[in-house]
């Protein structure tokens, strides 16, 4: 946790310098000294004080609880890159190919990376895509896109 | 007197009962499944409430959150496992309870004193709001300010235990509501040209993706199996409720009052009443020895607080728009969706709104009582679900839901980077409170600012000129300074 404060606050000294740099170029109030770049520069210069002194802290050698390290080596990122690739694979291929074509493929990938069997992962994918089909395009009408069925709809 | 009859006529309808009805189930069940929580609850119902009249949709919150708070309570006494972080405080005490036979006694008082504190949170709340209303209507600019600044003070200094932290979340919460045109100079900031980062980042997927979608990758990053504590049917958990009452009525009260001040302090929420709380009992207690060894008395004290808590939030956040919890910083944003913006204004105008908002809280609390009796009955069956089948679903709700906003897949972009910035903030050890602040005040803080500003001519004086301006502007200085005047003293 030491280590991942010392690279939080270098990332969140980088952070900074581009919203301090980018903030210049706006424009200030008509008729004021301040303007659209002063929250900016504040949040700014706020977040490289304490990147700063994040990295400071941790070159220091403050001790402080540490959650995560205690339950490393238990961990599956394998899943949770699935869960991301999922949503990803939604934004990117739901307007294409419609609603009831990719959301049960991101349904079953959830359930086969969250280890459950083949035939049970088909059948919640299945219902729990006509149960959100259901709620949210017939009775909240939500336009969920009909993409290449559209023809069939 | 006119409008309270016709805030009844709003809440006792077929509609608005089955709302509540449907919540409350809802709001029991998410809270029961660990891993779910009650932010979560209201986060992945707002997409729902986007299609529902103002009372219902609040109606909706309220209760899934008052219940979801209750139930967290079930989990923590059978496997050892909060259903959600307000009942982290007291979850040991609970399973410890269980362990000796006493599961009857453990989930008796969380639901009892849960109910008893909700009570009173809304009592306060139903007594403070419209009186403070009255005080806010003649706040300026400078006082808004002034507030903003001390919800900031007091999420980074009160809501977490690293301020330094806590700042940098804050401050990351600015850098997002800085996004888009809404400036006082009107121009557009950190849009990369995209048309809709023009109108800003939009909240609603932004919290359900730092409240669910984080929570789903946390789900899968982590896997334990947890093991039930007793297999036994449970007797009634109404039995020697009374007695404990008799009991601790101290502890009951302390809870409630400590739990609606937390709640109400801008950042802070239920669950850190419920720790104050547990460790206030343990403090004032008669028995300290007993704590951590299955004792009811903390839980009667914290699971009060949690519930008290919730009223409470819900003060600044009617009166000022200033968020109570992240719970609240939700609601807000339905307010907003819904025409019925927070601010005094909202108790003149639309008093019968506010009175129906009223009489769901009471209306929620007392269901709580048959509802949840009625979720300890079933606990073992909603236990048995496994979180893995639902996660997916959940994630898929977010994904609609987000969609659902505005309908643009821009909201499915941000719910999933905000969830994946929520998942390392979590893991680094960063809240997620202040961050929400951040969002929610940023535009108000810079608008107050601004017109404060103009108003003073540049004189900073200004800003502590009026009486309650310059006393809440020094009330928050020297929360700043304090730290500092301590370690001068020292040295």
């Amino acid at each position: 946790m030491r280590r991942t404060d010392a690279f939080v606050g270098l990332g969140l000294a980088v952070l900074a310098w581009a919203v301090l740099w980018s903030a210049r170029a706006f424009p200030n109030v008509p008729g004021q000294k301040l303007g659209a770049a002063f929250l900016p520069m504040l949040v700014g210069a706020g977040l490289l004080l304490c990147g700063i002194a994040l990295i400071a802290r941790s070159l220091r050698g403050r001790a402080y609880a540490d959650d995560a390290a205690a339950e490393a080596g238990r961990e599956h990122f394998g899943s949770s890159l699935v869960v991301i690739g999922a949503v990803l694979a939604y934004i990117f291929l739901s307007e294409r190919l419609g609603f009831l074509i990719v959301a049960p493929l991101c349904l079953m990938a959830g359930f086969l990376a969250f280890r459950i069997g083949w035939q049970r992962a088909l059948l919640w994918a299945l219902g729990g895509t006509g149960l959100v089909h259901f709620s949210f395009y017939k009775l909240l009408r939500v336009p969920l896109p009909w993409g290449v069925i559209t023809p069939f709809y | 007197m006119d409008a309270v009859a016709t805030a009844f006529g709003l809440v006792f309808q077929p509609y608005v009962l089955l709302v509540i009805a449907l919540s409350a189930i809802y709001g029991l069940f998410v809270g029961a499944i660990p891993g779910l929580t009650a932010t979560m609850a209201t986060a992945l119902l707002v997409p729902v409430t986007f299609f529902m009249p103002p009372v219902p949709a609040v109606a909706a919150i309220v209760t899934a959150t008052a219940m979801a708070i209750f139930s967290g309570d079930i989990p923590s006494a059978l496997l050892r496992m909060p259903g959600t972080p307000a009942s982290a405080a007291y979850t040991d005490e609970a399973y410890l309870l269980t362990k000796k036979g006493q599961a009857e006694t453990a989930l008796g008082a969380g639901l009892v004193f849960s109910v008893l504190g909700g009570i009173f949170g809304v009592l306060v709340l139903i007594v403070a709001a419209p009186a403070l209303a009255e005080i806010a209507l003649k706040f300026s600019s400078f006082e808004y300010f002034w507030l903003v600044m001390l919800g900031f003070t007091c999420a980074i200094f009160i809501a977490g235990s690293d301020p330094l932290k806590g700042l940098v979340s804050l401050l990351l919460g600015l850098l997002i509501s800085v996004v888009g045109l809404e400036n006082p100079a009107g121009a557009p900031r950190y849009t990369f040209g995209n048309a809709e980062m023009m109108g800003g980042i939009p909240l609603i997927p932004l919290m359900i993706g730092m409240f669910a979608v984080s929570e789903i990758l946390r789900f899968a990053v982590v896997v334990a199996k947890p093991e039930m504590a007793t297999d036994r049917p449970f007797g009634n958990v109404f039995k020697g409720m009374g007695a404990l009452l008799k009991k601790y009525p101290l502890q009951l009260f302390r809870g409630s009052v400590l739990g609606t001040a937390v709640g109400a302090l801008p950042g802070a929420g239920a669950d850190i009443a419920a720790w104050m709380s547990y460790a206030m009992s343990k403090r004032f207690s008669k028995e300290p020895q007993k704590f951590g060894t299955g004792h009811v008395e903390g839980i009667v004290e914290s699971g009060a607080a949690n519930n008290a808590a919730l009223g409470g939030a819900w003060i600044p956040a009617l009166v000022f728009g200033i968020p109570g919890d992240s719970i609240t910083a939700i609601a807000i944003g339905v307010l907003y969706l819904k025409d019925m913006n927070p601010g005094p204004t909202l108790f003149v105008n639309n008093p019968q709104n506010i009175y129906a908002v009223f009489i769901v809280f009471i209306l929620a609390q007392l269901l709580m009582l048959p509802f949840g009796w009625g979720a300890i009955k079933v606990a073992k069956q909603i236990l048995r679900i496994p979180a893995a089948l639902l996660m997916p679903l959940i994630l898929l709700f977010c994904i609609v839901g987000s969609f659902a906003i505005n309908n643009s897949l821009f909201g499915v972009v941000v719910m999933l980077a905000a969830g994946i910035v929520g998942f390392f903030m979590e893991r680094w050890g960063f809240p997620v409170a202040p961050t929400i602040l951040g969002v929610v005040l940023g535009t108000m803080l810079e608008e107050h600012f601004f017109s404060s500003l103009i108003k003073a001519d540049g004189n900073f004086l200004a800003f502590f000129e009026r009486p309650i301006a310059g006393t809440l502007g020094v009330l928050t200085l020297s929360v700043w300074l304090w730290p500092l005047a301590r370690m001068l003293r020292r040295r």
